[in-house]
């Protein structure tokens, strides 16, 4: 990079086509040794949790550790921790876009994917943990011949609608942010079945600056109904905990913190992925850096935000002076899963700050530890919220200790390994960066009269 | 349209590309198009396109999704399977509000997807694909021949410095 400017993230050497042959490039070669190996890995992993759903479907619930007053443990855990992943990528998509934080166009690909995969794995759990699989369809609200209806007032069902409609809108703009892209593919394809498949993608797109206009608009569009997405899905995912009398669960802060803990566990995923990509792929001119460094200090603030929220949470158990609400908290801190508390408070709020120091935010080892630990801090998070408020309830004859069983473990595994191989698939075969949007981002060459050599 | 032929001027650089635009249609050529990698900021205006409708199709649905949202949720709990809990009022409003919000995003985001495309007119199985370069580096002006005299038309784009000039 020569002479930065300081709004400058993307070099001035960069041309258009170089952008095109860069992120086009990685799709046209034979996967790497490494790719395999991770692919392999990942793809065994999945095997694991097909494994245990197999065993859940023929011996039924009671493979899981669950049993009362624990209703809950590992599966709404993972449910709770893999929509909060998909949060980043539509943080980053929509909400700065429409701030016209111009580096987004960098990451926005590779997160908005992360989102679309995190929701698909986190579906998984909600709907085998309903316990009779096959009429998972009554959450649907149908027509049928019992003569019953959905109960529009539970916190449950608008998780239904939440989730759905939030893995339908973030599919139809990744895709939309996708065509033009496509196009590009198709153009630049020699290989014919290549050419085939990406024009079907590409819907037969052609740059024509009369369908750009339209495009825009719905894309502004959609900018904004999913940022009214980003806020409203973990509120609604808390409404499930809060809407209830469970002490620990009923407390009004669970939104905002919900959402906050959303984000940041998010982009401490696409940290961590992103850090492999961009060397994998030789992406390093495209996703700088800078574009990291920025990423680490909206996980320091969304850190601070949740830390706040711990914080807040012990205050009001205090001046509730409800012994109930009281005895919960007490319980976080000292009783059998207290390792589970500390784990997230060490993770979540003192391991993050190591990000005010410049030297730390842009280091790339250090933040990759960072981001692996913030989100074992959140899966802790919300196991603690989960496990700890639920297993002593109001009657100390109820009182038990949750154990979890290998099968826990196993679909736990199985999400990673989804989540994993789904991604490893889209960085073989899509652009993982926004090539129309990138190139838009770039800055004026240095050089006007080199311009073209290249094309 | 596009059945009109056509003179297609290519440039690399935008600026310069948006300047002969402005020109073109200052000169009152009509139905002015321009393929570009990416979108210009101030083409549409420079090529004289008018704003896209497609926001009124999202406002109209999106209202409509939340209406039939609401409409589904009252007409469920209090016509056609009323049930008494603790005496609360049947029409429970608030506990409805976030359904009928998923449903008008949901229903308004899916319209303006489908009438994106549509204004686009695609899908295309067989797009009329100009130059290759397009999507990657090059700049197209397009200026359909209704009217207009050819030779003017390729002067035009010569001197405003497009790089080659293409009839199609």
């Amino acid at each position: 990079m020569s002479a930065p400017a300081t709004e400058q993230f993307l070099s001035r050497d960069i041309r258009l086509g170089h952008v095109t042959k860069d992120i086009v490039a990685p799709t046209e070669r034979m996967p790497s040794i490494a790719w395999w190996i991770a692919f392999l890995t990942a793809s065994g992993m999945v095997g694991i949790g097909v494994v245990v759903i197999y065993i859940l479907l023929t011996r039924g619930q009671g493979i899981f550790g669950l049993s009362h007053p624990y209703g809950w443990a590992f599966d709404i855990t993972n449910f709770v921790f893999w929509i909060g992943i998909g949060h980043a990528g539509t943080l980053i998509s929509a909400i700065l876009f429409l701030l016209r934080q111009k580096w987004r166009t960098a990451i926005n690909r590779s997160a908005e994917a992360m989102t679309i995969f995190a929701v698909m794995t986190a579906g998984i759990f909600p709907l085998l943990h309903t316990g009779r699989q096959w009429v998972a369809y009554w959450l649907v609200p149908l027509p049928n011949d019992r003569l019953l209806w959905v109960n529009f007032r539970s916190p449950l069902l608008w998780d239904v609608f939440a989730v759905s409609t939030y893995f339908t809108i973030s599919l139809l703009f990744w895709y939309t942010g996708l065509v033009p892209d496509f196009a590009t593919m198709r153009d630049k394809a020699k290989n014919f079945l290549r050419k085939k498949i990406y024009g079907a993608l590409s819907l037969g797109w052609t740059g024509s600056m009369r369908d750009w206009n339209h495009y825009e608009k719905a894309y502004l569009l959609f900018a904004g109904m999913s940022t009214a997405l980003v806020l409203s899905v973990h509120t609604v995912v808390s409404y499930d905990f809060a809407t209830s009398i469970i002490p620990g669960w009923h407390t009004t802060i669970f939104p905002p913190y919900f959402v906050a803990g959303a984000i940041f566990s998010g982009f401490a995923m696409v940290v961590t992925l992103l850090v492999f990509m961009r060397k994998a792929f030789s992406l390093e001119h495209y996703i700088t850096i800078r574009h990291l460094e920025l990423m680490n200090k909206i996980i320091l603030l969304t850190g601070m935000l949740v830390g706040y929220a711990y914080l807040t949470e012990f205050f009001i158990a205090w001046y509730s002076e409800n012994p109930f609400e009281r005895y919960v908290f007490m319980n976080r801190l000292t009783g059998p899963f207290s390792w589970a508390f500390y784990i997230m408070f060490f993770c979540n709020v003192a391991v993050p700050q190591v990000f005010w120091f410049k030297k730390m935010r842009t280091s790339i080892p250090i933040m990759f530890v960072i981001s692996i630990l913030v989100n074992i801090g959140m899966w802790f998070e919300r196991f603690n919220i989960i496990v700890s408020s639920l297993h002593r309830d109001f009657l100390p004859t109820n009182w038990d200790n949750f154990s979890p069983t290998i099968y826990d473990f196993g679909w736990t595994i199985g999400a990673f390994g989804l989540f994993l191989t789904l991604f490893l698939l889209f960085v073989r075969v899509f652009p993982t960066v926004s090539i129309a949007e990138i190139k838009h981002s770039l800055p004026k060459p240095a050089d006007t009269s080199k311009e073209g050599t290249h094309a | 349209m596009r059945k009109v032929p056509a003179i297609i001027g290519v440039y690399s650089d935008p600026d310069i590309m948006m300047e002969a635009a402005d020109g073109a249609r200052k000169k009152g050529w009509k139905n002015l198009d321009a393929y570009v990698p990416y979108p210009l900021h101030g083409l549409d205006k420079a090529l004289g396109l008018k704003s896209s409708w497609v926001p009124w199709v999202t406002l109209v649905m999106g209202l409509t999704g939340a209406s039939l949202g609401f409409t589904l949720e009252y007409w469920v709990h209090v016509i056609n399977w009323p049930l008494n809990i603790g005496g609360k009022p049947l029409n429970s409003w608030p506990a409805f509000i976030p359904i009928v919000f998923e449903s008008g995003v949901l229903i308004g985001g899916i319209s303006t997807f489908v009438a994106m495309w549509a204004a686009c007119k695609l899908p295309n199985k067989a797009p009329v694909i100009h130059d290759e370069r397009f999507t990657d580096d090059k700049f197209g002006l397009v200026i359909p021949l209704d009217g207009v005299v050819p030779a003017d038309a390729e002067a035009y784009l010569k001197a405003s410095g497009a790089e080659e000039v293409k009839h199609v």
